[in-house]
């Protein structure tokens, strides 16, 4: 199993974001995924700038694959997610069904992010034969499932687990983080640049639960899996996905494997509960 | 333009019949639709008394199978598909991509409907369900904007169904994990959003604490009309406000009646009403409100105005008593 590096899930600033795949490029993670994922209307860094990362990255020796959109809405969305299907030279990471069909419809592999909803191996085994080559394990699916799916028969697909970072629960046409600052999403002012780790949500007697992301809900705690580094290993996932929150989350991909179990948190900011079959935000120590 | 109604059980179906639903659709007492709850649907022998009952008044019926196989359990998913076709329904919703494979190849003739739950938004997704396996219709999502349902009418190779009336999802349907993350079950995996069990209400003074799992998703006064207890329709404070608001979504539902005649130009089939869950009255209140109100369009398209009296008689079995057109409105958004 290797380290992977999620694409970036909030809007930084453009010299921020250069600035951390500047970092990544000097590290040892084997494979990093890139590209707006979120919202449409974020555009610090242009399609031509993610080319440009995403060169400089393969010359370091990094696997590269170019994340895409995971709610299309509106008919220009789709026609940029086409142009990125089509960029000639890197491998996209599908996010909703129409990014797997603009890969199919140009017989491209592609890799399934964690928003396809593959529940079942019939399922993932229809994706790889349109050309999935590995999938992001949904979110809230757990070790049991996975051993299940994988013990019926060796999958010729590359499996990924969402092992560290705050999790990405779901997506709306709504934009929570402009609503909360008093504007109106075609006039958002790309207001999300100054949340970046999202805005954080508590219930009333100071629990945090959410993070609010753009027109995305993630959960308020960090999920940690990497006491689970030597059991996903031995099951046969291949890579385990860092998703960055900060500079610092490039060290946690990079030294995963050195750091290894004992780094695993196990507090109220952290949470483990899917992998065990349990509510999502619950922390158990195993 | 067809009024598709729900039915919980076979008085709601009877119901919704009668007061002019022109199809009907259910799911199967168990796990393998996304409204599994106690005391709801329907067995294999009610579901042909059902569907007896719905052709007998020439009227469709639509079998709902959107929630996801799980491992080694897929026979309960297959099965549904197997007692569908046997039993003569007009149609089945399926969100599964192996479920939608199954049915295509065991039963071609069988028309198929892309549940919301597969989250199909755009022409991409549209095609490549229509190609694979040749699904007739889609129900979109309650994330577009009116002006992007008609865009992808102009484009889309299937017939469009949406939403017109019921609680409302905010998320991204079939994508949204709040539920399993607060309770460990969500209506991919369990069959439910914020499955009653886990639900507790408190009396605390003047105040109703709602509890989800143990979690605090509301503080209310105790005459505060409230809806279903869903993550998305909270109180919470944030780092910078800790006034708690609805962060998300306040309880209402959408009612999209002022829309019905921009709907019918995009040439939508279908109109949605939510709500299996909910008691034969509310069936026929809406199902009576939604006829009268097609049929008033039908008749005189140009000049169709809503009444007041249709959306008063709506608010009233609205969550929180209010309404709101939701994604179809971009303020909203």
């Amino acid at each position: 199993m290797k380290a992977s590096l999620g694409p970036i899930l909030y809007c930084w600033p453009k010299e921020k974001v250069i600035e951390f795949y500047t970092q990544v490029a000097s590290s040892q993670i084997p494979l990093v995924y890139l590209g707006e994922t979120i919202c449409s209307r974020r555009r610090e860094l242009k399609f031509s700038d993610y080319m440009d990362l995403a060169h400089m990255l393969r010359n370091s020796g990094k696997e590269v694959v170019l994340s895409t959109l995971a709610l299309l809405e509106a008919p220009s969305e789709y026609t940029e997610l086409k142009k990125q299907v089509e960029n000639g030279e890197f491998i996209i990471e599908a996010n909703d069904m129409g990014a797997v069909q603009a890969a199919k419809e140009n017989k491209l592999p592609f890799i399934c992010g964690p928003t396809i909803n593959n529940y079942n191996l019939a399922s993932l085994k229809t994706l790889h034969r349109w050309g999935m080559q590995r999938f992001v394990m949904p979110v809230e699916l757990s070790k049991h499932w996975l051993n299940t799916v994988i013990s019926v028969e060796k999958p010729e697909f590359e499996i990924e687990v969402f092992g560290h970072g705050f999790l990405p629960l779901a997506l709306s046409a709504r934009c929570f983080t402009a609503r909360q600052k008093g504007l109106v999403k075609d006039k958002c002012q790309t207001i999300c640049i100054e949340n970046p780790k999202g805005l954080l949500a508590q219930t009333q007697e100071s629990q945090p639960l959410l993070r609010l992301n753009g027109i995305q809900t993630q959960s308020a705690a960090c999920i940690d899996l990497t006491s689970e580094l030597s059991s996903m290993s031995e099951m046969g996932v291949n890579y385990f996905r860092v998703s960055p929150s900060s500079i610092s989350s490039i060290e946690k991909a990079d030294k995963l494997f050195e750091l290894g179990s004992q780094t695993a948190q196990v507090d109220d900011t952290h949470c483990n509960g899917y992998w065990h079959q349990q509510a999502g935000f619950n922390h158990l120590k195993i | 333009m067809e009024l598709l109604c729900p039915a919980g059980n076979l008085a709601s179906l009877k119901t919704a019949l009668n007061a002019g639903a022109d199809a009907v659709y259910l799911g199967l007492k168990n796990d393998t639709n996304a409204r599994s709850f106690a005391g709801l649907n329907f067995t294999p022998k009610k579901l042909q008394e059902a569907a007896q009952y719905t052709k007998q008044q020439g009227k469709k019926i639509f079998l709902t199978i959107n929630t996801f196989p799980k491992p080694r359990e897929e026979k309960r998913w297959y099965e549904a598909v197997d007692i569908a076709a046997n039993t003569g329904v007009d149609a089945l919703i399926i969100a599964d991509l192996s479920l939608l494979d199954y049915a295509h190849s065991h039963y071609p003739h069988l028309p198929l409907h892309l549940s919301v739950q597969a989250s199909a938004t755009n022409l991409g997704a549209l095609k490549l369900y229509k190609e694979e396996f040749n699904i007739q219709r889609a129900v979109l999502p309650r994330v577009l904007s009116m002006k992007q349902v008609r865009d992808l009418s102009k484009v889309t190779p299937v017939d469009l169904e949406v939403f017109a009336f019921g609680s409302l999802c905010i998320m991204a349907e079939g994508r949204c994990h709040l539920s399993s993350y607060v309770t460990g079950q969500s209506p991919n995996t369990g069959g439910s959003c914020s499955p009653a069990k886990h639900v507790r209400w408190q009396e605390e003074g003047e105040n109703r604490l709602t509890r989800l799992n143990e979690v605090l998703i509301d503080k209310s006064g105790i005459d505060e009309q409230m809806g279903y207890p869903v993550v998305c329709k909270g109180r919470y404070t944030t780092e910078h406000n800790s006034t708690p608001t609805h962060l998300l979504e306040s309880p209402t539902s959408l009612n999209t009646l002022s829309l019905l005649p921009e709907l019918a130009k995009a040439n939508v089939v279908s109109l949605k009403i939510e709500g299996r869950q909910r008691s034969p009255a509310y069936v026929e209140q809406v199902t009576q409100v939604w006829r009268r109100a097609i049929d008033t369009y039908l008749n005189n398209p140009d000049n169709f105005q809503t009444q007041v009296e249709w959306d008063r008689a709506l608010a009233k079995v609205s969550e929180g008593q209010t309404t709101t057109l939701g994604a179809y409105e971009r303020t909203w958004q």
